[in-house]
């Protein structure tokens, strides 16, 4: 934190309440300046900290009370370009309570809540997950899945625009895919990819599980359901190119695991996964420390670090670097590449949240698909 | 050499000017459309039509050369195998080109040490002349396997091929302009090409836009300065039909090039001279009267300097 600003919250706060209510309405916070974001927080209150999910900082940093005031602020060094999601831990008494920060109006939202943001410097979200009003929207259509393994499963699928029965569509299957379209902007991504021509017109299969943690976690039911059952009967629904090169398998966290997983148990029937921040825990030697819902995914990526085989011809892995599964991600890059696989890997300072897979899916996404833009001039 | 007026416009989806550049032509009869360029897509053109006053017919290149696909499987086989060979020449060229395009752009980058100006500005001729050797080069490679493809296969000659272009001559009988819309570029331009049209297109005005444009030149540059993967080196594909000289197009030029980026524009004017690399966003226009460009204000080509200039300008 800046001198400067340090001064200014301290002169402010010794004038009185109102001399800092003023100082405080013009402006906007947290303030970033550099590699430096200040936090601010205002109340009558025992302890602020901040709570933010950053692997390798303290879980709770405690904010610094002006004395005489109600005013408190913490100053941490963030890297340029990073994007952090927190909440304030707000004490009085025995009385904890988790809110957003007051002062910040920017937000993210993800299937537990909302958190507040802060963008480092030079942060940007992405315009073409945007809406762009040139771009022709796609159509989300629902469908049923018969499946002997998991009973019937309701679908969503994603259409592009200017979808034709007369062409055939590469097909990406991606999990948790309604919540990629709610918290990470899929539809809106799609469209403007497939607009701006980075990636072709495709169909996706957007899957929800209402009990992901043990489907998606190497379950072989789940495998059956992808292969027997979800892309044979797509495949017969839409018209699809129905090649493994032309069909890719995604996910976020432990949806990213049941896509190695699948594409592991059935080698060579997708040929493009989308890995972002996979939960790919293993052990070297002893326990893990991950709870009992990491017991399948540990033996899985244990199994698959012994013997990868060819889960796949091409994979995008990304992670945050505050993520504690960054240690895993990293790890598992030599491996696909020591088993010939072309790999992409991209870390970003971010966590384990659904922008952060958001800001990744362009580079992805016309990297497992790369779309006609050097073709085609409309 | 096509010898009759050509005008090229800007993209035509959201700001059409089509119509009065046909009107501006003292066109008031048929309009013959090629739409081949939307591939799948091609029949669908009511908009244009409707924007055309209802006059347009489709010359229907796309289906044509799918039926020549089917009546002719060994010329089928035949292009399938010459588009193989296209393939892993232009991948040759592209690997040769990323290294080339490189090193031009780091001696744009560089600063010249002073008194020494002289020095860096050769080294950066040097290194554009090197890109535009490997164009030059890789524009042989390619006409080549054309021509070998010609003389094996003399498309014009076989059946499927000449019933078509007999027909087209009777559709373009009634049509006095022929209208070339964008789409993808090269199978709009190898489908023009397989019905040999510029012949039967005769002396009638062509009004072009997006892919019919850079179709219809005399080379065909595919461009992009940021694509979400790869270096964003502009490639000289092959050789187009020739309709017109003097002028490469670079539609879409706000959205695809980074026009703002100096060394970039001046290594695209440096790397295509002496052709006019031609911005054409929407409500541009350039017209060829068969000697000469003349561009429509606003209308704006790339200089050497690596600013933007009116086009049609000295």
């Amino acid at each position: 934190m800046s001198a400067t600003l340090v001064q200014d919250i301290e002169r402010h706060a010794r004038l009185g309440p109102w001399a800092l209510e003023a100082w405080l309405a013009g402006r906007q916070f947290p303030v970033v300046e550099g590699r430096t974001v200040t936090f601010v927080f205002r109340g009558a209150v025992d302890e602020v900290k901040l709570r933010h999910w950053i692997h390798g900082l303290a879980t709770a940093l405690p904010f610094h009370n002006v004395p005489g005031s109600d005013l408190w602020f913490l100053a941490i060094d963030v890297p340029e370009g990073s994007r952090l999601e927190y909440k304030l831990e707000v004490v009085t008494g025995n009385d904890h309570r988790l809110i957003q920060d007051p002062l910040n109006p920017n937000v993210a939202s993800d299937p537990y809540g909302v958190n507040s943001v802060v963008h480092g410097t030079g942060y940007q979200e992405p315009e073409w997950s945007l809406p762009d009003p040139e771009a022709r929207p796609g159509e989300i259509v629902e469908q049923t899945i018969t499946s002997k393994s998991l009973g019937d499963r309701p679908i969503q699928v994603y259409l592009p625009a200017r979808f034709r029965r007369s062409r055939r569509y590469p097909l990406l299957v991606m999990h948790d895919g309604e919540d990629y379209v709610r918290y990470a902007s899929l539809k809106t991504s799609l469209d403007n990819l497939i607009h701006r021509l980075e990636i072709p017109s495709m169909v996706v299969a957007l899957i929800q599980s209402r009990d992901r943690l043990r489907e998606y976690a190497d379950d072989p039911r789940h495998a059956d359901f992808l292969v027997r059952d979800l892309v044979p009967q797509l495949e017969s629904s839409f018209p699809l190119v129905g090649k493994p090169s032309a069909r890719g398998l995604g996910g976020a966290s432990f949806g990213a695991v049941a896509s190695l997983a699948a594409a592991w148990r059935y080698q060579g029937f997708f040929d493009r996964l989308l890995l972002q921040s996979g939960s790919f825990a293993f052990t070297d030697i002893g326990p893990h420390d991950r709870g009992p819902v990491f017991d399948p995914v540990v033996r899985f990526v244990n199994g698959f670090r012994r013997n990868p085989g060819q889960p796949a011809a091409q994979l995008y892995v990304s992670c945050g670097v505050y993520e504690s599964l960054i240690y895993y991600n990293r790890s598992l890059v030599p491996l696909l590449e020591r088993a010939g696989l072309d790999v992409k890997y991209r870390e970003a300072y971010d966590g384990h949240n659904w922008e952060n897979w958001r800001d990744r899916l362009r580079e992805g996404l016309s990297w497992l698909f790369p779309g006609p833009l050097w073709m085609v001039y409309e | 050499m096509h010898s009759a007026r050509v005008v090229l416009l800007g993209p035509q989806r959201l700001h059409r000017t089509l119509n009065q550049a046909v009107e501006s032509l003292g066109i008031h009869g048929t309009v013959a459309a090629v739409t081949a360029g939307w591939e799948e897509r091609e029949d669908e053109d009511q908009e244009m039509r409707e924007h055309l006053g209802g006059r347009s017919v489709n010359l229907r290149i796309w289906e044509r050369a799918e039926d020549v696909m089917a009546r002719d499987p060994e010329l089928a086989r035949a292009l399938r195998e010459r588009s193989d060979r296209l393939r892993e020449q232009h991948e040759l060229y592209r690997l040769r080109l990323s290294h080339s395009i490189e090193a031009a752009r780091e001696m744009l980058r560089r600063e010249p040490t002073p008194g020494r100006e002289e020095m860096l500005a050769a080294e950066r001729a040097g290194a554009i002349e090197a890109v535009r050797d490997l164009d030059a080069f890789h524009l042989r490679r390619v006409a080549l396997i054309h021509r070998e493809f010609e003389a094996d296969w003399s498309p014009s000659e076989r059946d499927a091929v000449a019933d078509h272009r007999r027909d087209l001559a009777s559709v373009l009988d009634a049509c006095q302009c022929v209208c070339v819309a964008g789409g993808h570029v090269v199978a709009l331009l190898h489908r023009l090409r397989l019905f040999d049209v510029l012949p039967l297109f005769g002396a009638r005005p062509i009004v072009a836009w997006s892919a019919g444009a850079m179709a219809l030149g005399q080379r065909v540059v595919l461009f992009h300065d940021s694509p979400p993967q790869g270096q964003g080196a502009a490639e000289l594909h092959e050789e187009g039909l020739g309709a017109y000289t003097g002028l490469l197009p670079f539609p879409h030029a706000k959205k695809r090039l980074l026009l703002h980026d100096k060394r970039r524009i001046a290594l695209l004017a440096r790397r295509f001279a002496p052709d006019t690399c031609a911005a054409l966003d929407p409500l541009t226009r350039m017209d060829w009267d068969g000697a000469n460009w003349h561009g429509a204000p606003g209308t704006l080509r790339l200089h050497e300097d690596g600013i933007l200039v009116q086009a049609g300008a000295a």
